[in-house]
């Protein structure tokens, strides 16, 4: 695995693509900081901008990478290789080469403004940490879709589906369920509605670090409640162990048994 | 060296083997022939596990392959269309590929047989579909495995590299190995081949040498017994 791993990375690394994506976020670290000024602030506004674009990101990425490199896939299919392997392999080169281009993107600019010496540092390492979770969930998610779909058009037809649903839809429909049910309490029900979503999950996790929680009224004060502590902390991050093992899972299994 | 028992696979609705049994001995060429759509690609990618049988057993050698994937140390294989990594250059992928099978050093040989060395340092994806196929010819007999499959391998070579191609195909035989071989191009599979095996509607029509064949169906030439085995069976 690790030699697809080797080489599924490096080919990625020698692609136009990783290099546009590390310079926009090098471009993004460098106009949010200048814009703020300040630290800590350019991490909400960079908490916003991730949640959104680092799922899309690798969800475009994973289906493009996978289908692009059919051949490649093919031609290793007759070598003396485990078919997990070659799957896992790849997808961790793609997942991989995207969160380094985010880590360094985003990092070089903040450090060089002074990150160490900043109190931003823990808000800045968790949005850091969750881009990468959100990234090795959206990788493997848009793999799973790749190995099901043959045509490519549905492929990422189903791909773009998921991440407006998760990013956008989801939200839309568990505001209308909390609209609806409103006489009831609520607040067990929307911890769960968060957990259930990685990107809702990590849009939480980040904003009560950031401790703005106080906007969001009775549900932020139960959700600062579990989250704030070091058990809902752990537990988050539980939830987004799940939905990148379930993926992967799949990804190993459904592997196994396709014709190529 | 393969044995074939109750292989069975559909795609949707289309019954592509249904029921194949073949049993391929050491050493010689097979030709494995049958009109488009018989289940050549089919069978070969069975044997080498790309494709997932519905039913059946496939011995390589002894073993088992569904156990592991070991046994394809002991197979090389020339697909059909050879489709490469298009932004890597031929000497990477040379390298590549020796990295992940085994050490060896008959690539220089090859190479300078099919006059390879002023591509070595261009892209895949900028080579012409013969070139591409001269590289994918040099991937598959760099390795000495005992048993080698060859899928249209003819495809786009110019005469020169043919005659290299067939005379490389008869050193290999010379050593003792097993070769499965598909083509269209019937000159071809009369002149290389020992035994040819004739798919017809997923199953095995026909297996026997080509002279058996002519007997058989009453032909003077090869082709024409082909062509006769096509056109009593409508297809």
């Amino acid at each position: 695995m690790l030699k697809i791993l080797k080489y599924s990375f490096f080919d990625l690394m020698r692609s136009r693509w990783s290099y546009v994506y590390f310079a926009f976020y090098l471009l993004l670290g460098i106009v949010l900081l200048f814009l703020n000024n300040d630290l800590s602030k350019a991490v909400i506004t960079l908490m916003n901008v991730i949640i959104v674009l680092v799922p899309l990101i690798g969800t475009i990425f994973g289906v493009m990478y996978y289908y692009n490199s059919k051949e490649f896939t093919e031609l290793l299919l007759a070598q003396p290789l485990k078919r997990s392997s070659i799957f896992l392999g790849q997808y961790l080169g793609v997942a991989l080469s995207l969160s380094i281009s985010l880590i360094l993107g985003l990092g070089i600019p903040f450090v060089f403004y002074g990150l160490f010496e900043s109190s931003a540092i823990w808000d800045f390492s968790l949005l850091l940490i969750t881009g990468t979770f959100l990234t090795l969930i959206f990788t493997a998610l848009a793999f799973n879709i790749a190995l099901s779909n043959e045509n490519k058009i549905k492929g990422f037809g189903y791909a773009i589906l998921l991440w407006l649903f998760l990013a956008i839809i989801y939200d839309g429909l568990f505001l209308m369920t909390l609209i609806m049910f409103e006489e009831y309490p609520l607040d067990k029900l929307s911890l769960v509605g968060t957990m259930l979503n990685p990107i809702d999950l990590s849009r939480t996790l980040i904003l009560l670090k950031l401790d703005i929680s106080a906007l969001l009224g009775y549900t932020g004060a139960v959700f600062k409640q579990f989250f704030g502590t070091n058990f809902g902390l752990v537990i988050s991050f539980v939830m987004l162990t799940i939905w990148v093992i379930l993926p992967v899972l799949r990804i190993v299994f459904k592997s196994k048994k396709k014709d190529f | 060296m393969v044995s074939i028992e109750g292989l069975y696979k559909k795609f949707g609705k289309n019954h592509v083997l249904s029921g194949l049994d073949l049993n391929i001995n050491n050493g010689g060429i097979f030709a494995v022939l049958g009109p488009n759509g018989s289940g050549k690609t089919t069978l070969i990618k069975s044997i080498l596990g790309m494709v997932i049988p519905d039913k059946g057993v496939i011995h390589v050698l002894g073993e088992n392959i569904k156990k592991n994937p070991e046994y394809r140390h002991k197979i090389d294989y020339l697909p059909q269309i050879a489709n490469f990594p298009s932004n890597l250059k031929v000497k990477e992928l040379i390298k590549m590929i020796k990295d992940l099978r085994q050490y060896t050093n008959e690539e220089d040989r090859l190479i300078e047989l099919f006059k390879l060395t002023p591509f070595l340092d261009k892209k895949l994806g900028n080579l012409s579909g013969g070139t591409k196929q001269k590289v994918n010819i040099v991937l598959t007999f760099m390795f000495n495995s005992p048993l080698i499959i060859l899928d249209e391998p003819t495809t786009g070579l110019d005469p020169i590299s043919l005659i290299r191609l067939k005379d490389l195909i008869q050193t290999e035989k010379a050593k003792g190995k097993t070769i499965l071989i598909t083509s269209h191009i019937m000159s071809f599979v009369e002149e290389v081949s020992d035994e040819i095996v004739f798919l017809l509607e997923g199953k095995i029509y026909f297996k026997g040498s080509i002279s058996e064949l002519k007997t058989k169906t009453n032909q003077p030439d090869f082709e024409h017994a082909i062509a006769s085995i096509l056109t009593d069976n409508h297809a």
